[in-house]
């Protein structure tokens, strides 16, 4: 079995989940978490079998000659991401089955969301530069639909094209540092590139590439200040908010920093960007996070913190810090999917969100409260969870950091208090203290809501106390990976009494304080917010937007005037412009040319063609002009039987009669025939005429001398019949061995039809408006 | 139109370019005809028929709509191109089988692809200019 096999196989049933949908509305979400929970398991078992070192490489072709390759690379860090995606994945389809049952739609939700799992899946298993691009672009634009799934709301559509932008505008940043790589290292394949450290950080590009991979990273990973899409995504259902928020969409950022830390990382360039742009990210979110009152909002910003700080971990680029980034990424995919599922449940069996209506869920609550209270120690970093071996390994990195960065600990500290304070103030306000005033009567949620949160919440528990198995079959392999070095970890819940232990106490009681005094301190710093944080990045960007269409509109309305002669005269005069200058410029110019005997009969169809469209130049009739025009087009297919050309002779003579029949119907719309043009506007008309069938003539008579690729005719006469299997070399060279341009030209009909089809439409709409 | 000649010719003419249509296309691949080629006569045939009664009595005859027909053809010849993928060469690398001796392959689904989207693309066109009642949707 290939290693594409889940990917492809899901991608495949993502098309027919809605027909899966129809047939098992209930059973929908159980029957679709069996894809990802046997792929779970299919790549555990691949990475295990492979030994804890080694690589597996996959590979085929796509378009070979361009290096573009099929390539998939399962190493420790693919593996853990796989695991990730697809065990939350299953998790969340199981949670879906419910949750999302009362939508209509929902049949397109499981394609989605199947989709996005794929492409994600995708993404982290790609061993080809340009195949992980295009994974990546399928994540956005997947998380594109899920985030707008409730489009007819304003919010979800804005919400979901602005992120649909950033992470675009990201993604091609990304696809140009991608370029760059290949233009420094040759390849486009993962495995090649990473062997070419030396080359890549003494080569020129490199700042270039670091900034581009940088912008692509940010945008993906919303870190400040493109953070901003991220608390707006929270509009779509919240299924997908758990899902894009843990393991998939903005992890897909620190994936690519993670796996292109071995030959990009290690600069000073690499470390400054990185943990300026980590720690300001971590500390934003952790302080934002403390004023919410929504509970998603609140989970969205402790999401962009944690980003923050596993930007900064990489960025701190030791082999502590890197070990520090695995963990917590575990850890935070752990308690944020569970946590946003349950605030959806929340949301579902109390009918609201908000922290100042919720209270006393831990009564009619209890399986969900237990699930929630595990998930918030987790995040708080509070023992026996495996959320305190994360936040112990990262003052443990930072702590080590060569130089000591002693404002990198404080900072992180001070983030870290938030997060004790917002996770007890989360759990107070919701499960305990007064019955909230709630729209509807709280009642505990079904198995299907709280299986996924709980068993999410139960790992956070069983990996810290019993993390061999995890540690030296999944955290080692990737960490190896992302320092490129065989690295052993063993992972222990009690550290002993040190700095770091001291360090944590230290913050869980400043954590406390500020719980306790929550009531004086949050509406202060609301206070704050609302006297200096006048600037919204969210309303900015959308500022930014419409003045860019703004622009473009008044530049399109420039160019493209309405007026079609102006069109043809641009595309004439542009089209000879070049094609002269080239012609000139090509290797030689013979005159002279050997006609050959002409037969009388074709010497007499020419005649008659010159005739016809002097006629059509002159002539004052529609009628007239299109008739002879016609002639010229009949003459020119009898040409091509003579010569033996029967295809292109009969296509000729199908597409004569279909044009005239067209042009005389298309003649009832237009208005009456009159002469408007000036003189002087007509011996311009005709010169530009000239001047463009005369480059035609010159570029036929120069293109039978010119002989650049002498193989190509008889390549295509020798193998039409063996490679293509048939015997007309016309038809072969169409639909095989040119198949791709055929393509490109059917497209293009189409979008021709199209564009017919709705430029009618568009007068209907006209006339109907006059009538009201 | 409301000739009786017309009407009568075009009720034997487009079943005969349909017909003739698919033998052009049939034999594309080794004597003149393709898709291209046949997609134009098959589309004459109904464009005849549509100049000699109306649009909406020939729409009523086909039982797929134009639109319709340009999609499928689009899937059909893009579909043709991952045969090659599944066996590990590029898309729309040919792939071949043989059927009681009649040989079958990948380019001939990209044909029957390129003859639909023709058909779709030109009575698109048609419907679209030639409709004068503006009520087809």
């Amino acid at each position: 079995m290939e290693l594409y096999y889940p990917i492809a196989i899901i991608f495949l049933v993502s098309f027919l989940a809605p027909l899966i949908e129809k047939r098992f509305p209930a059973g929908a979400g159980w029957i679709l978490s069996i894809l990802p929970a046997m792929s779970f398991f299919y790549y555990l078992y691949r990475a295990i079998e492979a030994g804890t070192e080694s690589v597996v490489l996959e590979s085929f072709g796509w378009m070979p000659a361009l290096g573009i390759n099929f390539s998939f690379y399962l190493d420790g860090l693919s593996l853990l991401f796989l695991l990730l995606v697809t065990a939350i994945g299953t998790l969340i389809l199981i949670y879906s089955g419910y949750y999302m049952s009362g939508y209509a739609l929902k049949d397109r939700f499981y394609m989605y969301l199947m989709f996005f799992m794929a492409s994600m899946m995708g993404l982290v298993l790609s061993g080809n530069l340009i195949t992980l691009f295009v994974f990546w672009e399928l994540t956005s634009v997947s998380s594109f639909l899920l985030i707008g799934f409730f489009h007819e709301k304003e919010t979800s559509r804005s919400a979901a094209l602005q992120s649909l932008l950033i992470t675009v505008m990201g993604g091609l940043a990304l696809l140009a540092g991608i370029v760059l790589i290949h233009q420094v290292t040759g390849s486009f394949e993962i495995a090649e590139v990473l062997t070419q450290r030396e080359a890549l950080q003494s080569s020129p590009f490199y700042f270039a590439i670091l900034l581009l991979l940088f912008a692509g990273a940010f945008t993906k990973s919303a870190q400040f200040p493109f953070h901003f899409w991220l608390p707006n995504a929270m509009a779509g259902p919240s299924p997908v908010s758990a899902f894009l928020h843990s393991a998939t969409m903005v992890k897909a950022g620190i994936y690519i920093l993670m796996r292109l830390a071995p030959v990009m990382g290690g600069t000073i360039e690499w470390k400054t960007g990185l943990t300026i742009f980590g720690v300001t990210t971590m500390f934003v979110g952790a302080y934002f996070s403390l004023t919410q009152t929504d509970l998603k909002k609140i989970l969205a910003y402790t999401t962009i913190s944690a980003l923050g700080t596993l930007v900064l971990l990489v960025g701190i680029d030791t082999k502590e810090s890197i070990t520090a980034a695995i963990i917590f990424l575990v850890v935070h995919s752990l308690y944020k999917g569970s946590l946003f599922m349950l605030a959806g449940s929340i949301d579902k069996k109390t009918g609201t969100r908000d922290l100042n209506k919720l209270g006393g869920l831990s009564k009619t609550m209890p399986f969900t409260t237990i699930a929630a209270l595990v998930a918030l120690f987790s995040m708080a970093g509070l023992p026996p969870f495996i959320g305190f071996i994360g936040k112990e390994l990262i003052y443990e990195a930072k702590v080590a950091i060569p130089g000591t960065a002693n404002f990198l600990l404080f900072m992180g500290i001070v983030s870290n208090i938030f997060m004790v304070a917002i996770s007890g103030i989360f759990a107070w306000r919701v499960f305990f203290g007064k019955p909230g005033n709630t729209p509807i009567q709280p009642k505990e949620t079904p198995l299907r809501l709280w299986l996924g949160p709980a068993v999410l919440a139960a790992l956070s528990l069983v990996l810290a106390l019993f993390p061999a198995f995890f540690a030296s079959n999944v955290v080692s392999p990737a960490i190896s990976a992302v320092r490129a070095t065989d690295i052993q970890i063993k992972i222990k819940l009690w550290h002993g009494f040190n700095l770091v232990l001291l360090l944590s106490l230290v913050t869980v009681m400043f954590g406390v304080l500020l719980f306790v005094f929550r009531d004086r301190v949050i509406p202060f710093l609301r206070k704050i917010n609302s006297r200096m944080v006048k600037f919204s990045f969210s309303a900015e960007f959308s500022k930014l937007i419409e003045g860019f269409l703004f622009i473009t509109k008044k530049k399109t309305n420039f160019i493209q005037g309405g007026i079609q002669r102006f069109y043809l005269m641009v595309i004439f005069i542009v089209t000879s412009a070049f094609v002269w200058y080239q012609l000139i410029n090509t290797q030689f110019w013979n005159i002279s040319y050997d006609f050959g005997p002409i037969p009388y009969y074709v010497l007499g169809i020419v005649v008659l063609m010159i005739a016809a469209s002097l006629l059509a130049v002159l002539t004052s009739s529609r009628i007239t002009a299109i008739v002879s025009m016609g002639v010229v087009g009949w003459g020119i297919a009898i040409i091509f039987a003579f010569y033996g050309a029967v295809d292109l002779a009969i296509t000729q003579i199908m597409v004569e009669m279909l044009v005239v029949v067209l042009f005389v119907m298309v003649i009832y719309h237009l208005p009456v025939f009159k002469n408007f043009s000036s003189k002087a506007s007509r011996i311009r008309d005709g010169i530009i005429a000239l001047i463009f069938g005369g480059f035609m003539t010159a570029l036929t008579l120069k293109g039978d001398q010119l002989d650049l690729y002498p193989n190509i005719s008889e390549y295509y006469n020798e193998n039409s019949l063996v490679l293509g299997q048939g015997r007309n070399i016309v038809n072969v060279i169409l639909v095989d061995f040119r198949a791709l341009d055929t393509i490109g030209e059917i497209f293009v009909l189409t979008i021709a039809a199209v564009g017919v089809f709705s430029l009618m439409r568009l007068k209907i709409n006209k006339s109907k408006k006059q009538v009201k | 139109m409301n000739s009786q000649i017309l009407h009568i010719a075009a009720r034997i003419i487009k079943p005969l370019f349909v017909l003739t249509s698919l033998v052009v296309l049939y034999r594309g691949h080794n004597m003149p005809g393709g898709g291209f080629i046949g997609g134009l006569l098959a589309a004459s045939g109904y464009i005849f028929y549509m100049l000699a009664y109306d649009v909406k009595s020939t729409l009523k005859k086909m039982w797929i709509k134009p639109f319709e027909l340009m999609a499928w053809g689009l899937l059909m010849a893009f579909a043709s191109g991952f045969a090659g993928l599944f066996h590990a060469t590029p898309f729309l690398t040919g792939r071949w089988i043989s059927v009681f001796g009649i040989k079958l392959g990948s380019p001939t689904l990209f044909d029957v692809g390129v003859y639909l989207t023709v058909i779709g693309v030109l009575l698109t066109i048609m419907v679209a200019i030639l409709d004068k009642e503006k009520k087809w949707d």
